[in-house]
Protein backbone atom coordinates (compact mmCIF):
# COMPACT_ATOMS: atom_id res chain seq x y z
CA UNK A 1 0.00 0.00 0.00
CA UNK A 2 1.45 3.56 -1.07
CA UNK A 3 1.55 5.74 1.94
CA UNK A 4 0.50 9.37 1.95
CA UNK A 5 -1.94 9.02 -1.38
CA UNK A 6 -3.85 12.05 -1.63
CA UNK A 7 -5.86 13.26 -4.43
CA UNK A 8 -6.56 16.63 -5.13
CA UNK A 9 -8.95 18.32 -7.63
CA UNK A 10 -9.75 21.32 -8.67
CA UNK A 11 -13.25 22.10 -10.12
CA UNK A 12 -14.65 26.19 -10.66
CA UNK A 13 -18.13 26.21 -8.38
CA UNK A 14 -19.97 27.66 -10.91
CA UNK A 15 -20.63 28.05 -15.03
CA UNK A 16 -22.44 29.13 -17.24
CA UNK A 17 -24.39 26.26 -19.24
CA UNK A 18 -22.22 25.41 -22.64
CA UNK A 19 -19.13 26.73 -21.01
CA UNK A 20 -16.17 24.86 -21.05
CA UNK A 21 -14.40 24.65 -17.73
CA UNK A 22 -10.77 23.59 -16.75
CA UNK A 23 -10.22 20.71 -14.54
CA UNK A 24 -7.05 20.04 -12.80
CA UNK A 25 -6.37 16.93 -10.97
CA UNK A 26 -3.66 15.85 -8.94
CA UNK A 27 -2.90 12.46 -6.94
CA UNK A 28 0.19 11.93 -4.46
CA UNK A 29 1.67 8.70 -5.39
CA UNK A 30 5.36 7.55 -5.52
CA UNK A 31 4.56 5.35 -8.95
CA UNK A 32 6.97 2.78 -8.31
CA UNK A 33 7.99 1.72 -12.16
CA UNK A 34 9.10 -1.79 -11.52
CA UNK A 35 12.29 -1.26 -13.18
CA UNK A 36 14.15 0.21 -10.04
CA UNK A 37 16.29 -2.47 -7.87
CA UNK A 38 16.97 -1.41 -4.11
CA UNK A 39 20.28 -1.27 -2.24
CA UNK A 40 20.45 -5.17 -2.41
CA UNK A 41 19.87 -5.60 -6.10
CA UNK A 42 16.08 -6.67 -5.45
CA UNK A 43 13.87 -5.34 -8.06
CA UNK A 44 11.43 -3.03 -6.16
CA UNK A 45 7.42 -3.81 -7.15
CA UNK A 46 5.88 -1.86 -9.54
CA UNK A 47 2.95 -0.04 -7.62
CA UNK A 48 1.42 3.03 -9.75
CA UNK A 49 -1.99 4.04 -10.34
CA UNK A 50 -2.99 2.76 -13.06
CA UNK A 51 -6.50 4.03 -13.90
CA UNK A 52 -7.49 7.38 -13.91
CA UNK A 53 -11.34 8.30 -14.68
CA UNK A 54 -13.55 11.22 -14.30
CA UNK A 55 -17.52 11.35 -14.88
CA UNK A 56 -20.00 13.81 -14.84
CA UNK A 57 -23.12 13.10 -13.26
CA UNK A 58 -22.90 9.23 -14.79
CA UNK A 59 -21.55 10.29 -17.41
CA UNK A 60 -17.86 9.83 -18.57
CA UNK A 61 -15.48 12.46 -19.64
CA UNK A 62 -12.07 11.08 -19.55
CA UNK A 63 -10.60 7.72 -18.66
CA UNK A 64 -6.74 7.22 -18.61
CA UNK A 65 -4.86 4.23 -18.18
CA UNK A 66 -2.04 4.72 -16.89
CA UNK A 67 1.81 3.56 -17.67
CA UNK A 68 4.53 2.54 -15.77
CA UNK A 69 6.51 5.50 -17.12
CA UNK A 70 4.34 7.93 -15.94
CA UNK A 71 5.99 9.76 -13.17
CA UNK A 72 5.64 10.83 -9.21
CA UNK A 73 2.02 12.13 -8.42
CA UNK A 74 0.32 12.33 -11.64
CA UNK A 75 -1.32 15.12 -12.63
CA UNK A 76 -4.25 15.44 -15.59
CA UNK A 77 -5.62 18.67 -16.81
CA UNK A 78 -8.76 18.55 -18.94
CA UNK A 79 -11.67 21.01 -20.33
CA UNK A 80 -14.92 19.93 -19.98
CA UNK A 81 -18.04 21.37 -21.11
CA UNK A 82 -20.93 21.94 -18.40
CA UNK A 83 -24.65 21.34 -19.72
CA UNK A 84 -26.56 21.38 -15.93
CA UNK A 85 -25.86 21.86 -12.24
CA UNK A 86 -24.00 18.32 -10.79
CA UNK A 87 -21.15 16.32 -9.76
CA UNK A 88 -17.98 15.67 -10.62
CA UNK A 89 -16.88 12.42 -9.68
CA UNK A 90 -12.96 11.24 -9.77
CA UNK A 91 -11.15 7.90 -9.14
CA UNK A 92 -8.30 6.67 -9.49
CA UNK A 93 -7.36 3.36 -9.28
CA UNK A 94 -3.89 1.67 -7.47
CA UNK A 95 -2.17 -1.56 -8.57
CA UNK A 96 -2.56 -2.56 -4.91
CA UNK A 97 -6.39 -2.73 -5.54
CA UNK A 98 -7.11 0.62 -3.45
CA UNK A 99 -9.20 3.19 -4.82
CA UNK A 100 -8.95 6.62 -4.01
CA UNK A 101 -12.47 9.10 -5.06
CA UNK A 102 -12.97 12.78 -4.97
CA UNK A 103 -15.63 14.65 -5.90
CA UNK A 104 -16.67 18.14 -7.18
CA UNK A 105 -20.20 20.38 -7.07
CA UNK A 106 -20.47 22.36 -10.14
CA UNK A 107 -23.63 25.27 -10.46
CA UNK A 108 -24.70 26.27 -13.58
CA UNK A 109 -26.45 29.35 -13.34
CA UNK B 1 6.01 34.88 -52.49
CA UNK B 2 7.34 37.74 -50.60
CA UNK B 3 4.54 38.13 -48.43
CA UNK B 4 5.44 33.95 -47.24
CA UNK B 5 9.09 35.24 -46.44
CA UNK B 6 8.25 38.36 -44.44
CA UNK B 7 5.98 35.88 -42.46
CA UNK B 8 8.35 33.56 -41.55
CA UNK B 9 10.90 36.64 -40.46
CA UNK B 10 8.21 37.95 -37.93
CA UNK B 11 7.58 34.37 -36.86
CA UNK B 12 11.13 33.74 -35.91
CA UNK B 13 11.34 37.18 -34.51
CA UNK B 14 8.54 36.55 -32.24
CA UNK B 15 9.88 33.07 -31.31
CA UNK B 16 12.90 34.51 -29.99
CA UNK B 17 11.76 37.83 -28.04
CA UNK B 18 9.11 35.10 -26.10
CA UNK B 19 11.78 32.84 -25.81
CA UNK B 20 13.78 35.66 -23.93
CA UNK B 21 11.17 37.39 -22.27
CA UNK B 22 9.37 34.17 -20.59
CA UNK B 23 12.94 33.61 -18.52
CA UNK B 24 14.44 36.34 -17.85
CA UNK B 25 11.99 39.68 -18.15
CA UNK B 26 8.91 37.50 -16.16
CA UNK B 27 7.28 38.66 -13.13
CA UNK B 28 6.34 36.20 -10.92
CA UNK B 29 3.13 36.63 -8.90
CA UNK B 30 1.72 33.34 -7.05
CA UNK B 31 -1.84 32.19 -6.90
CA UNK B 32 -2.22 35.52 -8.79
CA UNK B 33 -2.24 37.04 -5.67
CA UNK B 34 0.89 36.84 -4.10
CA UNK B 35 4.00 39.29 -5.45
CA UNK B 36 7.28 37.86 -5.29
CA UNK B 37 10.48 40.42 -5.94
CA UNK B 38 12.38 38.17 -8.30
CA UNK B 39 15.17 40.91 -8.98
CA UNK B 40 16.43 44.00 -6.98
CA UNK B 41 19.04 45.80 -5.87
CA UNK B 42 22.00 44.37 -4.02
CA UNK B 43 22.23 44.47 -0.25
CA UNK B 44 25.28 47.26 0.19
CA UNK B 45 27.75 44.19 1.80
CA UNK B 46 27.44 43.07 -1.83
CA UNK B 47 30.38 44.83 -3.33
CA UNK B 48 30.68 42.79 -6.69
CA UNK B 49 27.08 42.70 -7.66
CA UNK B 50 24.49 45.43 -8.52
CA UNK B 51 21.42 43.75 -9.06
CA UNK B 52 20.48 40.15 -7.38
CA UNK B 53 17.96 37.68 -8.96
CA UNK B 54 15.63 35.03 -7.89
CA UNK B 55 16.98 31.62 -9.36
CA UNK B 56 13.54 31.78 -10.95
CA UNK B 57 14.33 34.02 -13.59
CA UNK B 58 17.02 31.58 -15.13
CA UNK B 59 14.87 28.76 -15.08
CA UNK B 60 12.67 28.01 -18.55
CA UNK B 61 9.22 29.43 -19.06
CA UNK B 62 8.17 25.58 -18.42
CA UNK B 63 9.56 26.02 -14.75
CA UNK B 64 8.65 29.14 -14.02
CA UNK B 65 4.84 28.03 -14.65
CA UNK B 66 5.08 25.62 -12.04
CA UNK B 67 5.59 27.86 -9.10
CA UNK B 68 2.67 30.25 -10.03
CA UNK B 69 0.22 27.77 -8.73
CA UNK B 70 0.02 25.83 -5.56
CA UNK B 71 -2.10 23.29 -7.65
CA UNK B 72 0.58 22.72 -9.66
CA UNK B 73 3.74 23.51 -7.61
CA UNK B 74 4.52 19.94 -6.42
CA UNK B 75 6.56 21.71 -3.28
CA UNK B 76 3.09 22.33 -1.94
CA UNK B 77 2.09 17.98 -1.74
CA UNK B 78 4.82 17.74 1.05
CA UNK B 79 3.76 21.39 2.47
CA UNK B 80 0.35 19.17 3.19
CA UNK B 81 2.21 16.63 4.50
CA UNK B 82 4.02 19.08 7.21
CA UNK B 83 0.64 20.25 7.85
CA UNK B 84 -0.69 17.00 9.78
CA UNK B 85 2.82 16.93 11.00
CA UNK B 86 2.38 20.32 12.61
CA UNK B 87 -0.93 18.89 14.64
CA UNK B 88 0.33 15.92 15.31
CA UNK B 89 1.12 15.49 19.09
CA UNK B 90 4.49 13.66 19.23
CA UNK B 91 6.57 13.37 22.24
CA UNK B 92 6.46 13.34 26.36
CA UNK B 93 4.83 16.40 26.82
CA UNK B 94 1.96 15.79 24.95
CA UNK B 95 2.36 18.54 22.85
CA UNK B 96 2.11 19.51 18.87
CA UNK B 97 3.29 22.49 16.82
CA UNK B 98 -0.04 23.38 17.04
CA UNK B 99 -0.53 23.74 20.69
CA UNK B 100 2.19 27.19 21.46
CA UNK B 101 2.21 28.19 17.75
CA UNK B 102 -1.53 27.92 17.00
CA UNK B 103 -1.84 27.93 12.90
CA UNK B 104 1.49 27.88 10.66
CA UNK B 105 0.14 31.55 9.95
CA UNK B 106 1.31 32.52 12.67
CA UNK B 107 5.31 32.05 11.50
CA UNK B 108 4.47 34.37 8.92
CA UNK B 109 7.75 36.83 9.13
CA UNK B 110 10.01 33.82 10.59
CA UNK B 111 11.47 32.61 7.09
CA UNK B 112 12.51 36.15 6.16
CA UNK B 113 15.24 36.50 8.88
CA UNK B 114 16.47 33.24 9.69
CA UNK B 115 19.33 31.83 9.90
CA UNK B 116 18.63 34.71 13.35
CA UNK B 117 21.10 34.40 16.49
CA UNK B 118 19.21 33.30 19.65
CA UNK B 119 20.71 34.88 22.65
CA UNK B 120 19.53 32.26 25.49
CA UNK B 121 21.88 29.79 22.94
CA UNK B 122 24.29 32.21 21.93
CA UNK B 123 24.35 31.26 18.87
CA UNK B 124 23.14 31.51 15.23
CA UNK B 125 20.32 29.45 14.46
CA UNK B 126 19.08 28.20 11.20
CA UNK B 127 14.85 27.16 11.13
CA UNK B 128 15.96 23.27 11.54
CA UNK B 129 17.82 24.11 14.33
CA UNK B 130 15.12 25.64 16.43
CA UNK B 131 12.67 23.03 14.78
CA UNK B 132 15.02 20.71 17.02
CA UNK B 133 15.20 22.50 19.97
CA UNK B 134 11.47 22.98 19.94
CA UNK B 135 11.09 19.15 19.49
CA UNK B 136 13.59 17.79 22.29
CA UNK B 137 12.95 20.93 24.66
CA UNK B 138 9.45 21.65 24.46
CA UNK B 139 7.96 18.72 23.06
CA UNK B 140 9.97 15.79 24.47
CA UNK B 141 10.34 14.53 21.04
CA UNK B 142 12.99 13.39 19.08
CA UNK B 143 15.18 15.16 17.19
CA UNK B 144 14.43 15.32 13.31
CA UNK B 145 17.34 13.88 11.23
CA UNK B 146 18.77 17.96 9.83
CA UNK B 147 17.92 17.62 6.04
CA UNK B 148 16.02 14.94 6.27
CA UNK B 149 12.25 14.74 4.64
CA UNK B 150 10.19 15.75 7.89
CA UNK B 151 12.41 18.72 8.50
CA UNK B 152 12.35 19.74 4.92
CA UNK B 153 8.83 19.72 4.52
CA UNK B 154 8.29 21.37 8.30
CA UNK B 155 10.87 24.41 6.66
CA UNK B 156 8.48 24.28 3.44
CA UNK B 157 5.52 24.99 5.44
CA UNK B 158 6.98 27.49 7.61
CA UNK B 159 8.60 29.12 4.73
CA UNK B 160 5.52 28.98 2.34
CA UNK B 161 3.50 31.37 4.67
CA UNK B 162 6.11 34.02 4.47
CA UNK B 163 5.81 33.86 1.03
CA UNK B 164 5.85 37.48 -0.82
CA UNK B 165 8.05 38.93 2.41
CA UNK B 166 11.61 40.74 2.30
CA UNK B 167 14.66 38.69 3.50
CA UNK B 168 16.38 40.70 5.63
CA UNK B 169 18.73 38.46 7.68
CA UNK B 170 20.57 40.43 10.26
CA UNK B 171 24.79 40.76 9.33
CA UNK B 172 25.84 42.13 12.15
CA UNK B 173 25.18 42.34 16.00
CA UNK B 174 26.57 39.33 17.57
CA UNK B 175 25.59 36.88 14.22
CA UNK B 176 28.38 38.95 12.83
CA UNK B 177 31.43 36.43 13.59
CA UNK B 178 29.81 33.81 11.86
CA UNK B 179 28.41 36.13 8.59
CA UNK B 180 32.35 36.61 8.09
CA UNK B 181 33.17 33.17 8.18
CA UNK B 182 30.53 32.46 5.80
CA UNK B 183 31.72 34.74 3.91
CA UNK B 184 35.22 34.14 4.08
CA UNK B 185 33.97 30.24 2.76
CA UNK B 186 31.92 31.60 0.33
CA UNK B 187 34.90 32.91 -1.20
CA UNK B 188 37.37 30.01 -0.61
CA UNK B 189 38.04 27.70 -3.65
CA UNK B 190 37.70 24.13 -2.94
CA UNK B 191 38.56 20.91 -4.63
CA UNK B 192 40.20 19.80 -7.41
CA UNK B 193 38.56 22.37 -9.64
CA UNK B 194 39.40 25.19 -7.45
CA UNK B 195 36.34 26.67 -7.32
CA UNK B 196 34.36 29.06 -5.04
CA UNK B 197 30.87 29.65 -4.73
CA UNK B 198 31.79 32.99 -6.55
CA UNK B 199 33.37 31.60 -9.02
CA UNK B 200 29.57 30.51 -10.48
CA UNK B 201 27.70 32.75 -8.40
CA UNK B 202 28.96 35.90 -8.94
CA UNK B 203 31.57 35.61 -11.73
CA UNK B 204 29.52 33.59 -14.07
CA UNK B 205 26.12 33.75 -13.52
CA UNK B 206 23.23 33.56 -16.66
CA UNK B 207 26.41 31.45 -18.68
CA UNK B 208 26.05 27.94 -18.89
CA UNK B 209 28.07 25.58 -16.99
CA UNK B 210 27.66 23.05 -19.39
CA UNK B 211 23.71 22.41 -20.25
CA UNK B 212 22.93 24.31 -16.72
CA UNK B 213 22.05 28.07 -16.63
CA UNK B 214 24.15 29.07 -13.90
CA UNK B 215 21.77 31.01 -11.26
CA UNK B 216 23.36 33.54 -8.68
CA UNK B 217 23.11 30.47 -6.19
CA UNK B 218 20.47 32.61 -4.09
CA UNK B 219 18.47 30.52 -1.34
CA UNK B 220 15.47 32.68 -1.09
CA UNK B 221 13.44 29.90 -2.83
CA UNK B 222 14.59 26.92 -0.50
CA UNK B 223 13.49 24.59 0.25
CA UNK B 224 13.03 23.57 -3.59
CA UNK B 225 11.48 20.82 -5.26
CA UNK B 226 13.96 20.09 -7.83
CA UNK B 227 12.20 18.40 -11.11
CA UNK B 228 15.56 16.26 -10.99
CA UNK B 229 15.11 14.42 -8.04
CA UNK B 230 11.18 14.78 -7.52
CA UNK B 231 11.56 16.14 -4.27
CA UNK B 232 12.23 19.17 -1.41
CA UNK B 233 15.76 19.61 -1.31
CA UNK B 234 17.09 21.91 1.55
CA UNK B 235 19.83 24.48 1.64
CA UNK B 236 22.86 22.32 3.16
CA UNK B 237 22.28 19.14 0.93
CA UNK B 238 22.32 21.99 -1.91
CA UNK B 239 25.60 23.05 -0.41
CA UNK B 240 27.17 19.41 -0.22
CA UNK B 241 26.07 18.88 -4.20
CA UNK B 242 28.16 22.45 -5.09
CA UNK B 243 31.26 21.41 -3.04
CA UNK B 244 31.33 17.73 -4.19
CA UNK B 245 31.19 18.77 -7.21
CA UNK B 246 33.99 20.64 -7.42
CA UNK B 247 35.50 17.32 -6.64
CA UNK B 248 36.16 18.35 -2.89
CA UNK B 249 35.50 16.73 0.58
CA UNK B 250 32.67 18.39 1.74
CA UNK B 251 31.16 19.87 5.11
CA UNK B 252 28.65 18.15 6.53
CA UNK B 253 24.86 18.50 6.87
CA UNK B 254 24.07 21.10 10.63
CA UNK B 255 28.00 21.66 10.50
CA UNK B 256 28.76 24.86 11.75
CA UNK B 257 30.67 25.79 8.43
CA UNK B 258 27.01 25.22 6.25
CA UNK B 259 25.37 27.85 9.03
CA UNK B 260 27.46 30.29 8.83
CA UNK B 261 27.71 30.01 4.81
CA UNK B 262 23.80 29.75 5.10
CA UNK B 263 23.55 32.81 6.98
CA UNK B 264 25.83 34.81 4.71
CA UNK B 265 24.40 33.22 1.32
CA UNK B 266 20.45 34.14 2.72
CA UNK B 267 22.11 38.20 3.54
CA UNK B 268 23.29 37.87 -0.20
CA UNK B 269 19.73 37.72 -0.77
CA UNK B 270 18.61 40.51 1.11
CA UNK B 271 15.97 42.36 -0.72
CA UNK B 272 14.32 39.35 -2.58
CA UNK B 273 11.14 37.84 -1.24
CA UNK B 274 10.75 34.54 0.24
CA UNK B 275 9.58 31.61 -2.68
CA UNK B 276 10.21 28.63 -0.79
CA UNK B 277 8.92 25.70 -1.61
CA UNK B 278 10.01 27.03 -5.21
CA UNK B 279 10.65 24.82 -8.15
CA UNK B 280 13.73 24.33 -10.47
CA UNK B 281 15.32 21.87 -12.75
Amino acid sequence: MADNVKPRVRVPRDATAGEEITIKTLISHPMESGQRKDGDGNVIPRSIINRFTCTFNGETVIDVTLEPAISTNPYFEFQAIVPETGTFEFTWYDDDGAVYTDSKEITVG
Amino acid sequence: MKTVFKGGVTAVALFAAYAVQADQEANLVINEDIEITVRADAPEHLENLSTIYSGWVFRSSETQALQMDDFENPGMIFVDDAIEAWNTVEGSEGESCASCHGAPEELAGVRAVYPKWNDEAEEVRTIAMQVNDCRTSQMGAEEWKYDGGDMINMEALIASVSRGMTVNVATDGPAQSMWEKGRDIYYTRFGQLDLSCANCHEDNYDNNIRADHLSQGQINGFPTYRLKNAKLNGVHSRFRGCIRDTRAETYGVGTEEFIALELYVASRGNGLSVEGPSVRN
